[in-house]
């Protein structure tokens, strides 16, 4: 059997030890105090530098505001100075993030599930790595590929959605021949530009997904499409949403992908095979220094209506996500 | 498996005799279109006919899975692959020279490099680094320490910001600096401003990750021995997510690097080579990148390729760096491994027999 033995007497006998108790100053003394200012101030660094980027923006479109007022928001022909209408390019950019996620939702759920559930176990952290090393990659870069060589693989499949489903109004092009520079292929792109991140984001989720739910789905007898459909997915549904939401937002504000590969004709319009509408980042990058005064105060109301348009997505997307994932 | 194999062997064999005898040429995305269909079709049926249904929506699944996951990845790879076929030769020939030289065509009109390009991108992207990354570290140490009213709304704004179009800092820089300050306004640092308008929040995101992690339990044995909360911060917390902090910063940074539309109205460009970020305008990989995308010349893309290829090898190097430091025994890990290692026998424990 094992037994302690009495501790040491080696801290002096009972007559000079020191029993006062230590008072424990947690949280009052000088130093905690200015370190909590410290970690307070750099929080507040944050905030202002948002609220400063949002005061001037807005005191900047503020003569555009008080020219066009309702107008602003509702043409859809951005013909600055006079009329500029943001509806169009602002259509234009929603429409370009909304074929990018439509495309890469599936592609991005089907990463993710390949990596959590049917990869071999050790090559999972390697996969992880390269999807992670594929979200950082440059977005110029991909604008270069997709100017380049996308194009030429693109240009079959494309014409012949346009010369036999033409029928349906979205696949109507006006002017044939320039599926290249269309807002599919612009979509296309942003699309393949915002997997990773969607990516990442449900496989972060789904690897969530309790064990034990999933084992019980085994044991009575579940496949593992089973499984997926019915443990799994339900599980993580709000998260994988909120990485949706993410990738919109993402791709809402893309801009490098869509200025090097799009050629508008700032119109709203339905058809997505050609070009047309157009994309409010890119028109501001395309556009803005070599504007007038006057039309950098529409330009500048324009970034800020896509930012508003960003900034619901994302945080629609959080608080979507937040109700299955607990965070501070 | 041989399932697979005979499915898509008999699909081939299936569509090729259509498609000979109604004289379609066999090139092109539609006969691989039909080929994928009818593959699928006579896997699904030979499955169900031999397993059930249930077997059958699995078996289709687990096909489509793969084949979806494989192909993304591998459109993605081939990106970064075509950049690398493009951009290396133009990078080796007569190397370094491509590193060293300027854009200016030098001294003989014909010695192309993206020297200052690479030296623009180091400097801001320092300059931006040294801003943002304590600012991101304290802030995100301040979100874990604090449930105040205010740290909330830092937790939204830095949530909020991260979703924000680069081109949104591009145009505030513009408009608060650049154009009061005319051709005067545009330099490297105001460039390393606009980046860290960008890499905070992101940066700040990824540190919160990091320092929740930390156990709870070194957390309150620091407080139960007596610590002050710096000191349960600076000496603890901290240093045990370090090796996480700088994963971070180098992801942080890695993306950074590759940012064009806040650079696009702010630094400039310029085809000689300028060290100094404070005057004059300088260039860097994106913006150079996106200059020469437009020349009219094959000369001149094949620069942009080459710089294309400089950034991803730089952008690479730093994920890399990242990849191999988090993953050796993060900071948690080896505290703990180095106290069951270390953890004496106690010479208090006496055994007897009974």
């Amino acid at each position: 059997m094992v037994t302690l033995a009495p501790p040491p007497a080696a801290l002096g006998d009972a007559e000079t030890v020191d029993d006062t108790p230590i008072a424990l100053s947690h949280g009052r003394d000088a130093g905690d105090q200015a370190f909590r200012a410290l970690l307070a101030a750099s929080g507040a660094i944050v905030l202002v530098m948002l609220l400063s980027i949002l005061a001037f923006l807005f005191t900047q479109s503020w003569w555009a505001l008080k020219t066009f007022k309702w107008h602003f928001f509702t043409g859809t022909v951005w013909s600055t100075p006079i009329h500029p209408g943001v509806l169009g390019i602002l259509v234009g950019s929603v429409l370009i993030a909304l074929i990018a996620i439509t495309l890469a939702t599936p592609i991005a759920l089907a990463i993710a599930l390949m990596i959590n559930e049917y990869a071999p176990i050790r090559v999972r952290a390697w996969l992880t790595g390269l999807v992670d090393l594929l979200a950082i990659v440059p977005s110029i870069v991909f604008g270069f590929w997709g100017l380049e060589a996308l194009n030429r693989y693109v240009h079959g499949p494309v014409s012949w959605v346009a010369d036999h489903l033409g029928f349906i109004p979205i696949f109507r092009t006006t002017q044939p021949g320039t599926y290249t520079d269309s807002v599919f292929v612009c979509g296309l792109i942003v699309g393949i530009m915002i997997v990773p991140v969607v990516a990442s984001v449900s496989r972060e989720v789904m690897s969530q997904t309790p064990r034990d739910a999933c084992e019980a789905a085994y044991g009575l007898g579940g496949t593992r499409w089973g499984t997926i459909t019915d443990v799994i997915l339900p599980f993580s549904r709000s998260g994988i949403v909120g990485g949706v939401l993410l990738g919109i937002s993402r791709a809402l504000g893309e801009t490098m992908a869509v200025l090097l590969v799009l050629s508008p004709n700032n119109v709203a319009g339905k058809a997505i095979l050609g070009p047309g509408n157009g994309d409010v980042a890119r028109q501001i990058a395309e556009y803005f220094p070599v504007s007038d005064i006057h039309s950098q105060s529409e330009l500048t109301l324009a970034g800020l209506t896509l930012f508003a348009t960003t900034l619901l997505f994302s945080l629609g997307g959080r608080l979507i996500a937040r109700r299955s994932v607990a965070q501070i | 498996m041989v399932d697979v194999i005979g499915s898509v062997a008999a699909a081939l064999a299936l569509v090729w005799l259509v498609f000979e005898l109604t004289n379609i040429s066999l090139a092109g995305f539609g006969f691989l279109f039909c080929w994928a269909v009818a593959g699928y079709t006579i896997y699904g049926l030979l499955v169900w006919r031999r397993d059930g249904i249930l077997i059958m929506k699995d078996r289709l699944a687990t096909v489509s899975i793969w084949t979806g996951a494989i192909i993304a990845l591998a459109a993605l790879a081939a990106v970064i692959f075509y950049v690398v076929v493009k951009g290396f030769p133009v990078v080796i020939a007569h190397f370094p020279r491509f590193l060293v030289y300027d854009t200016s065509g030098g001294k003989s009109g014909n010695e192309f490099g993206v020297g200052q390009a690479i030296v623009g991108t180091v400097e801001q992207v320092l300059i931006a680094t040294v801003i943002s990354v304590p600012i991101a570290f304290l802030t995100a140490t301040y979100l874990v320490q604090s449930r105040s009213v205010l740290a909330r709304l830092v937790r939204n704004v830095v949530d909020a910001m991260t979703g924000t179009p680069s081109i949104i800092a591009g145009l505030f820089m513009f408009i608060i600096w650049v154009r009061p300050h005319g051709v005067n306004g545009k330099s490297g640092f105001i460039a390393a401003l606009t980046l860290s308008i960008m890499m905070l929040p992101v940066t700040c995101r990824a540190a919160l990750e990091v320092i929740r992690i930390v156990p709870g339990g070194l957390r309150e044995a620091a407080h139960a021995l007596g610590a002050p909360e710096r000191r349960v911060v600076l000496r603890v917390v901290l240093p045990t997510a370090r090796v996480g902090l700088i994963t971070a910063a180098l992801l942080g940074i890695a993306r950074t690097a590759g940012e064009t539309a806040e650079v696009l109205f702010t630094a400039g460009g310029n085809a000689h080579y300028n060290w100094d970020p404070f005057h004059g305008w300088q260039d860097d990989l994106p913006l150079r990148i996106f200059e020469q995308v437009f020349q009219p010349s094959r000369e001149a893309i094949s620069i942009g390729w080459g710089a294309a290829f400089v950034l991803m090898a730089l952008v690479l190097i730093l994920f890399t760096l990242a990849r191999v430091l988090g993953s050796s025994r993060s900071g948690v890990r080896r505290r703990l491994w180095f106290r069951r290692r270390t953890r004496p026998v106690s010479e208090n424990v006496v055994t007897s027999s009974t």
